[in-house]
């Protein structure tokens, strides 16, 4: 079938196909980050450069040199065309509810998964699809009752009451139950023989073979805190308690060509930093975490 | 039906060079087994045969034509992969078929050929199964199934054999083996195994550190290994090598260990006296007797009917003999070395040294 | 699936499930309850009197034109996004899979994006295309294309779906990616030698071996443009102009927070609850039967 066309011809063939295959490659992956970054450039830019600048529409590709002044304001004041919440004010909520959020998800779903692994007791498969089972309703779905329950509890406009009823975690506990599983059983046995109790034997043996685990799903679950947008919305009236992500979008509002653009372009900027550093920092992790959790 | 000529392949892999000009004449439908420990360099070798590495440098030259340029597709050779390499999403016909379907042989041409195959590899209950249905030995029948009915040039065979538990092992080489002889492709096999490759091969090709350290029949390489690694390889347990010098005159050597002196039954060997040598002696060709090493015996290993004694000499030198018969025990025991069975290397090079030379 | 040694006890283990089975009962079941029995009520304004009316909520919510509508609506949103999302992610996974110098750097810049809330998205796709301040939207308009979001229900439409679709192919490239690599290469070389060009190589063996990472991000993809593109629609559109972007998730909450509807509300949110569970064990039940090599 081959020796229809020549060999030169089949080489020459072959050379300009891998080569214009490596280039369109490289183009097509410059593209794809291009897409991706573009809109971050562009907001970092426009967050540099003074109001009128922007509301005129003259959208700027380079930087400009108002980045102190936006960038203190957004900091401290708050911009918007209401009382502004200073976005450092919003960036601590923030990262205390991502924070205790992500650290609570990992320490409930590291002690139930360790129940349900290795214990037996009445009602422990019941637990398990208990939990598993509120994977299949995320929090949209059933957002209004959990409020009412929250009113009911008078937990509104607390840091509680925007942490804990998101610390449940059917996925960390799946992921963890999973790993438990692949623990050969010789180290149980092992650590009865040596007098260990349960107790001893998931602080001393468990939770330092979990390193990896815990390092991926943090990145997760911090992410998946940072990105709270209607919980927190819902919760939280109380604009000291407000998290960056809810309070960038009020600033915007409807969009009003009025608005406060340089220091709302900063305030994005601000609050795309910390989920990206701890994406970027964590990412073998996080990728393997991510993809193993599928399973 | 094809010729095989590899001329001066060189490969490396950024700064490390793995292959260092490798020649091979291979005639048609000869079975060329390349042998060698991890890392020599022969998965590399046949993979650019195959045309899934390309050369540093060098021509890979199929049935008179230069395919070094050309992707493996258009070579028209087939491959069986150490780990199989099945389609797992297809049936066992499918898979066979795959190569046939992309070259648009007609259907009716494509079920002849593969019912054909299936019934030489005893496979035909097995066409609708998919790959994760079967065991090791019958996907390895399935992966040979798909390189048989693409009817190629030339077959790969890579370690196919690794998997597979020994008893397998050794009923699928002899068939294997009769295959390929009833088939008449040209093959090249690679293996780590000395025993799979002489017993398969027409010819081996022993490939060390990236050099081919010796072509030849398997019972020539037996015979006249070209060099101590060669000798070292080939043969189990392996070759006893003591460091001796020449003597003057060129027509004896003395032994290092012990001063015992063995005249060379074929010629003398060129040279000074005094130039270091090392003489070889296989296990098996070690008879009892005195006048010749003593030997310190620390481990017999039985085998039933033969023994392999494993010992030093005086000044340590470990030594090994493998001898008919059981009942041996730990303890001093004298060896000769039988005049007939020695080989001569270099001592520095390790070159296999001729009369004369 | 079990461990066969394990520690005597049950007070132990009841304890260390306490705190999660607390908030699960708490903040899942009582308010998923709640949902399922309110949706049988109707009940005022202010929760002081309320009324069993049976399924009546259920038959005034799919009955009502308006709700199928955002239902139509919900499907082609979502319907657009997971195939933009993974269309997208599949053939940037596969360009990043292949062995060019830099791939790792790609791969980094591809993957960061994940950090990305919807709603900041959707914030950042409004810098970009605002009619007055946004370098596309002005673009658009100077071209002579009147672009204006707040005013044009089919510009709002896409524009939402596009900031969707952008916010999650990160997620989809990291699984595909995964994906790619878990296929031995000794196959595609197989492949290779049997004669199969690169095209044809991805069509006959990879896609296939990929079609199960590819059903269970479907199915993700999906739940996601149902519910967390909700940050989304509400940052860009409030569900306007007019209910142009209203999807189902959007109606639960006007319904429920702005118009105080609670029954209709519940209702709505049981209708989505039941649609969940059933993508969500249809997915397992397809992830069981996955192939192994």
């Amino acid at each position: 079938m081959s020796i229809a066309l020549s060999v030169d011809e089949l080489a020459s063939r072959s050379r300009r196909r891998q080569r214009r295959e490596a280039f369109v490659t490289h183009l097509c992956l410059v593209l794809g980050v291009l897409i991706f970054a573009f809109p971050i450039y562009l907001t970092i830019i426009g967050s540099t450069h003074d109001v009128n600048t922007i509301g005129r529409g003259d959208v700027p590709l380079l930087p400009g040199a108002e980045a102190v002044a936006n960038y203190s304001q957004a900091w401290g004041v708050g911009g918007g065309r209401f009382m502004g919440v200073p976005a450092g004010m919003m960036l601590m909520n923030s990262i205390i509810m991502a924070l205790c959020v992500a650290v609570g998800k990992i320490a409930i779903s590291l002690t139930s998964a360790y129940a349900v692994v290795f214990f037996r007791f009445p009602f422990r498969m019941l637990a398990f699809w208990l939990i598993f089972i509120t994977l299949m309703l995320p929090v949209e779905v059933r957002i209004i009752p959990t409020i009412q329950v929250m009113v009911d509890l008078n937990l509104t406009n607390t840091y509680q009451g925007l942490i804990i009823p998101l610390v449940a975690s059917a996925t960390a506990t799946l992921l963890f139950r999973q790993f438990f599983l692949t623990i050969p059983d010789e180290y149980v046995e092992a650590a009865k023989i040596d007098g260990a109790g349960p107790l001893r034997f998931f602080i001393d043996v468990i939770i330092p073979l979990s390193r990896t685990n815990v390092a991926a799903l943090f990145v997760i679950l911090f992410i998946y805190g940072w990105n709270q947008y209607l919980w927190p919305l819902l919760i939280v009236n109380d604009r000291s308690l407000e998290t960056i992500v809810v309070g960038l979008t009020k600033m915007i509002g409807t969009g009003d060509a009025q608005n406060e653009w340089n220091v709302i372009m900063a305030t994005a900027v601000l609050a795309l930093l910390p989920p990206v550093a701890v994406v970027v920092l964590m990412q073998r992790w996080f990728v393997k975490g991510l993809t193993e959790t599928e399973k | 039906m094809a010729t095989l000529t590899l001329r001066n392949i060189k490969k490396s892999f950024g700064a490390t060079a793995v292959l260092h000009g490798v020649d091979l004449d291979v005639a048609d439908g000869e079975m060329i087994v390349i042998v060698g420990a991890s890392g020599c360099g022969k998965s590399t070798l046949l993979r650019i045969v195959a045309g899934l590495e390309t050369a540093s440098s060098g021509e890979v030259i199929i049935a008179g034509q230069n395919v070094t340029p050309l992707e493996p597709a258009d070579r028209d050779v087939a491959m069986v992969f150490q780990n199989y390499a099945l389609y797992p999403h297809m049936s066992v016909f499918q898979n066979m078929a795959y190569g046939l379907k992309i070259r648009r042989l007609p259907a009716d041409e494509i079920r002849r050929r593969v019912d054909e195959a299936a019934k030489l590899l005893g496979i035909g209950a097995l066409l609708e199964r998919k790959p994760r249905q079967l065991s090791g030995g019958q996907r390895q029948r399935v992966a040979m199934g798909r390189a048989i009915v693409r009817e190629p040039k030339l077959f790969l065979f890579d370690e196919p054999l690794s998997n597979l538990d020994a008893k397998l092992r050794v009923q699928m080489r002899a068939e294997i083996r009769q295959l390929q002889k009833r088939l008449g492709v040209t093959s090249l096999f690679v293996t780590h195994d000395q025993v799979e490759a002489m017993t398969l091969g027409d010819r081996l090709v022993v490939m060390h550190a990236g050099h081919a350290a010796q072509i030849a029949s398997p019972m020539e390489i037996w015979e006249k290994p070209a060099d101590t690694y060669v000798a070292g390889f080939i043969g189990s347990p392996s070759m006893n090598f003591l460091p001796a010098t020449l003597l003057e005159g060129g027509g004896a050597v003395r032994l290092d260990t012990n001063g015992l002196i063995l005249p060379l039954l074929d010629g003398p060997r060129a040279g000074q006296a005094g130039r270091k040598l090392t003489i070889g002696i296989r296990p098996e060709h070690l008879q009892i007797g005195h006048g010749g090493l003593d030997m310190l015996v620390d481990l017999v290993e039985p085998l039933g009917g033969e023994s392999v004694l494993h010992g030093k000499l005086p000044d340590g030198t470990p030594i090994t003999a493998r001898l008919q018969g059981a009942h041996y025990v730990d303890g001093m025991m004298g060896v000769i070395l039988p005049l007939e069975s020695l080989h001569v290397f270099d001592a520095e090079t390790g070159h296999r040294l001729e009369a004369g030379a | 699936m079990e461990k066969k040694v394990y520690f005597r006890g049950i007070a132990l283990p009841y304890l260390l499930l306490l705190p999660q089975l607390v908030i699960t009962g708490l903040f899942f079941f009582w308010p998923a309850g709640r949902a399922v029995y309110q949706s049988f009520l109707r009940e005022d304004a202010f929760g002081l009197s309320s009324q069993f009316i049976g399924f009546e909520n259920f038959a005034d919510v799919l009955g009502d034109p308006t709700w199928l509508e955002a239902a139509l609506r919900t499907l082609i949103f979502s319907g657009a996004v997971a195939l933009l999302a993974l269309g997208a992610a599949l053939f940037l996974a596969v360009q990043a899979d292949k062995h060019i110098r830099g791939a790792n750097t790609y791969k980094t810049l591809l993957i960061w994006p994940y950090a990305v809330a919807p709603a900041i998205a959707a914030v950042l796709w409004l810098f970009m295309f605002h009619p007055n301040i946004g370098i596309f939207g002005r673009a658009l308009n100077a071209m002579g294309i009147p672009w204006d979001y707040k005013l044009n229900g089919n510009q709002a439409l896409l524009l939402i779906i596009f900031a969707a679709a952008w916010k999650q192919v990160s997620y989809n490239f990291i699984f595909f990616l995964a994906g790619l690599q878990s296929i031995p290469k000794a196959v595609l070389e197989a492949a290779a030698i049997d004669g199969a060009r690169p095209m044809r190589r991805f069509w006959t063996v990879v896609f296939p071996l990929l079609s199960p990472t590819a059903f269970f991000l479907l199915v993700v993809n999906l739940v996601y443009a149902f519910f967390d593109t909700f940050g989304i629609i509400h940052s860009l559109t409030q569900g306007g102009p007019g209910k142009a972007t209203e999807t189902l998730i959007y109606r639960v909450y006007t319904d429920g927070v702005m118009n105080l509807n609670f029954g209709s509300s519940a209702a709505q949110s049981v209708i989505l609850m039941i649609l969940v569970v059933g993508l969500t064990i249809v997915q397992f039940r397809y992830v069981e039967r996955r192939v192994h090599y």
